[in-house]
């Protein structure tokens, strides 16, 4: 198969685009296993690899990324890079790979971008204040199932990125809301759920994300399917939560 | 090597209460003196950095992610073990004591696992306080499964992603903290040494991953909190950056390193399937509450569609030896039962080497949207990796190297043989002795980070006093120097061989001679083998691009160059621990069914290993583990 890869050497300097060939690629083999191939050829021609960032392969760190072919985490639904298999591809294909391209994800190097913004956006307010060892007791607080259900799948979100990369907004709203909503849907994240919007949203629009005009690109390129819902939660918590705060 | 487990006074229950209140403590005025340094984000590393950035103490803590979310805590997905008894079906505290002892085959220090028992009940407070979504009845109240070696229903969880969920709300405390200042994160960071002066750790040094800066950083203590070292296999359920070096790194400055050997291998994997493969992936054991494990009666029935083999010739060979637990069985046995069922030609899928994990009779009498409910996402992962609906086929599924056991020797406050050097979670040895049991993983790491170290680490601060180095200091200066010709070394060898192909090499050695089975030839010779695989390594060596920039190659190389020492290490481990224990299994001792022996007479003890230099052999050394609360008996799951 043919390989159009985007090498770039670090922040500061223009990158570029190398095409590589790679035979005797297994069927059975994922996306970053391919990637390793390739590698393994680079070296043996004397070069230097290409890099890319990846970690737990199994779908559930959100540490790779990569935008294969135009797409977020490539062709397949519901599928991060690492859980996308060479099967679907076709022998003699040619690939295009680019790293996740944002203002607010500047690249390291290669196909590695620096996504600390989103942890910016969790440290202002994406959490519930609970000192360790003063909690009562897990059940002295019952939560309606429905709720924890919907929490639950707000929170399965892996903070990969694959939302702002595909916005062509490079609005990070479907990670915000995503982290806002598991936190607001619960009776435990009440006490703190205004300002947690106002802060999540202003770190949010500080990193260098660009706004949301409801394209909907980002829920259909997560791996997670978050839906679309939670954008429309946050932006109902934080218009309540601003107009609270001009009465208070 | 000292090797006192400084075990509180007093009967078993009161032991972790009369040490809390004989520690000393250091005021909340005093606690900004001082610094600590927490090496990993993981559960035991991010809920450690958060609490005592909470408590007042200035944290630095390293990951070499890009955030410290991404830790491989994050993978685990069954669940967390606790002994609330919600379920009323006869738990408690002390009975989840007893499982853990009596699933660690008897090898683990009592007084440690009583404490994890006794704390399991306020993480789940802890968790829920945070917002973790775990899985709730319609009633509103937390819901529980079984796991693997236990016969309450014990188990919290959130779907298939517990540990995620688990890890998020260790994270969100940890930003919390970082937010207001009190602990400095640091990403993309590699632990590469550590620094002890006057016998006290004090600092560590590390290379920053994006930029090849190395870096020293001091504090009043260090806590490693690094995980395990699964990855020494090649091919395990870890992630492709777990390594050994933090542990194995301070192992070589003086910390006792513990049960090597005890490695457990999960019996609920998706098969290999080829040579490109990197790493292997787990179907959690929460899946065998509702799948049956079988394997054709027939050899010649294994190449047909498993779905067209009557039940007459099915043999459930987990429910067959083992009535009373099944399907649950613990992992170490179930393992050995699909390896042997595969031995006799009985395996099925590419080699012979995978067993059936079925879910059509769960299917037919709970329908098939209740098992998409409990395990939608395994589903589906196994589907992305193998191309088959399980749904409609039974699963295929294999033993996997998945957790270690062993780990750096700590004493009931945590603490290694390095005054001042802490290790919690999967990096220390202490808890689940030669076999974990299900769900025990994730309640040992928060255990550790929340509720043992910020008291353990007061005493230790209030009785050593506040005094971090400078950074500039000569005793730092020393061992940075070395960490940089180490580094120089690897990337001036330019040689022809990668360090992935010294990996995967190094990996097939462990496997075929310290996987499942273990033996005292195949444990000599592999020995020798990693001998000349390290000569070849340290000669022919290929790292390309330089020291000071991103570099991929670099990282690996230096992991498996830690690799190749300790893979020795922990060959050595199982060829002297001659008996077998939990996962350490030694064919030369074993029942005529096949089930482990033990020899309690001559090696009831944790071995701990020192380190005496480059080319000589470690010494091993003995924790007597002694057993006033349970009796010493025959594992039995019959």
């Amino acid at each position: 198969m043919f390989l159009k890869i985007w090498r770039q050497d670090s922040r500061n300097v223009d990158g570029r685009f190398e095409t590589h060939t790679l035979d005797g690629v297994s069927e059975d083999s994922s996306f970053l296993e391919m990637l390793d191939q390739l590698n393994e050829q680079i070296l043996e021609d004397g070069s230097e690899p290409v890099v890319f960032d990846h970690d737990c392969r199994e779908g559930i760190c959100g540490m790779c990324s990569l935008t294969i072919n135009g797409l977020a985490h490539g062709p397949e639904n519901s599928t991060t890079t690492c859980q996308l298999h060479m099967r679907k591809f076709e022998d003699g294909d040619t690939i295009t790979i680019e790293p996740f391209r944002a203002k607010a994800f500047p690249v390291v190097k290669d196909l590695v971008v620096d996504r600390s913004a989103f942890d910016s956006i969790t440290q202002a307010g994406g959490f519930i204040t609970v000192r360790t060892g003063s909690a009562p007791d897990g059940n002295a607080l019952p939560v309606p199932k429905e709720a924890s259900d919907k929490a639950m799948d707000a929170a399965a979100c892996i903070g990969c990125g694959a939302c702002v990369a595909s916005c062509k907004n490079a609005s990070a709203m479907l990670f915000t809301s995503a982290k806002a909503g598991h936190l607001n849907m619960l009776p435990q994240g009440q006490a703190e759920k205004d300002k947690r919007v106002i802060a999540m949203v202003s770190a949010m629009d500080e990193a260098g994300f660009g706004n949301c005009r409801n394209y909907g690109e980002c829920s259909a390129a997560c791996p997670k399917d978050i839906s679309l819902d939670y954008i429309a939660k946050l932006n109902r918590d934080h218009a309540k939560a601003k107009i609270k705060s001009i009465f208070a | 090597m000292n090797l006192d487990p400084q075990i509180p006074e007093g009967p078993l229950s009161d032991k972790w209460d009369n040490h809390r209140f004989s520690s000393k403590l250091v005021n909340p005025a005093n606690k900004r003196k001082y610094k600590i340094i927490v090496v990993g984000s993981g559960l035991a590393g991010g809920s450690a950095a958060a609490t005592l950035g909470e408590l007042g103490y200035n944290v630095d803590c390293f990951c070499y992610q890009d955030s410290p979310r991404r830790a491989h805590s994050i993978a685990a997905q069954g669940g967390i073990n606790a002994a609330k008894n919600y379920q009323n079906d006869g738990d408690s505290v002390h009975r989840l004591f007893y499982d853990t002892v009596k699933g660690g085959d008897f090898r683990s220090r009592e007084a440690n696992v009583y404490r994890l028992a006794q704390i399991s009940t306020n993480i789940i407070d802890q968790c829920v306080a945070q917002g973790v979504p775990f899985a709730r009845e319609y009633g509103g109240r937390l819901a529980n499964r079984s796991f693997g070696g236990a016969q309450v229903s014990r188990t919290f969880y959130a779907r298939g992603q517990t540990g995620q969920q688990l890890l998020l709300g260790a994270y969100s405390a940890l930003s919390r903290q970082v937010a207001t200042g009190q602990v400095k994160m640091h990403t993309r960071s590699e632990m590469l040494d550590i620094v002890v002066v006057d016998g006290h750790a004090k600092g560590i040094i590390t290379r920053n991953l994006a930029n090849g800066e190395t870096q020293a950083w001091t504090a009043d203590a260090v806590i490693l909190c690094t995980g395990g070292y699964g990855n020494v296999y090649y091919k395990s359920t870890n992630a492709i950056g777990c390594n050994v070096t933090a542990t194995f790194r301070a192992h070589r400055r003086g910390a006792g390193f513990a049960n090597p050997c005890f490695t457990q291998i999960h019996p609920t994997c998706i098969p290999v399937s080829g040579d490109h493969q990197s790493k292997l992936t787990l179907m959690s054991e929460s899946l065998r509450n509702d799948g049956r494990v079988w394997v054709p009666k027939k050899e010649e029935d294994c190449g047909k569609n498993p779905n067209d083999i009557p039940e007459s010739d099915r043999d459930y060979y987990l429910e067959r030896k083992y009535p009373s637990f099944g399907n649950l069985a613990p992992r170490d046995i179930s393992s050995r039962s699909a390896k042997e069922a595969c031995d006799e030609g009985r395996g099925v899928g590419p080699g012979g080497r995978g067993v059936y994990l079925d879910f059509s009779d769960s299917i037919s009498r709970v329908g098939e949207n209740a098992i998409r409910e409990r395990y939608g996402n395994l589903f589906q992962m196994y589907e992305r990796i193998t191309g088959e609906d399980a749904y409609q086929r039974p699963m295929r599924i294999y033993p996997a190297i998945h957790y270690t056991m062993g780990g750096l020797w700590v004493d009931y406050n945590l603490m290694t043989t390095i005054p001042g050097c802490f290790a919690l979670g999967e990096a220390n040895f202490s808890d689940h002795g030669a076999n974990r049991l299900g769900a025990s993983a994730l309640m040992q790491g928060l255990s550790d980070g929340y509720f043992v170290i910020p008291y353990t680490i007061g005493d230790y601060l209030a009785k050593t006093g506040s005094g971090a180095i400078s950074p500039d200091s000569p005793e730092v200066k020393e061992v940075m120097e070395s960490v940089r010709e180490r580094v120089d070394q690897l990337v001036s060898t330019k040689g022809k061989r990668s360090s992935r192909s010294y990996h995967k090499e190094l990996g097939q050695i462990m496997w075929d001679y310290a996987g499942m089975a273990r033996n005292e030839k195949g444990l000599t010779k592999a020995i020798g083998d990693i001998q000349d695989l390290r000569d070849d390594f340290n000669s022919n060596l290929l790292v390309p691009g330089s020291s000071d920039d991103l570099n991929a190659e670099l990282e690996r190389a230096g992991r498996v160059r830690d690799f190749l020492d300790f893979g020795e290490l922990l060959c050595r481990d199982a060829l002297e621990r001659n008996e077998s224990c939990g996962g350490h299994f030694r064919e030369e001792h074993q029942t005529e069914e096949g089930e482990a022996v033990r020899d309690d007479e001559n090696f009831a003890h944790a071995a701990v290993w020192g380190f005496e230099g480059d080319g000589k052999t470690p010494t091993r050394h003995q924790e007597k583990l002694t057993y006033d609360n349970v009796k010493l008996a025959v594992r039995s799951y019959k």
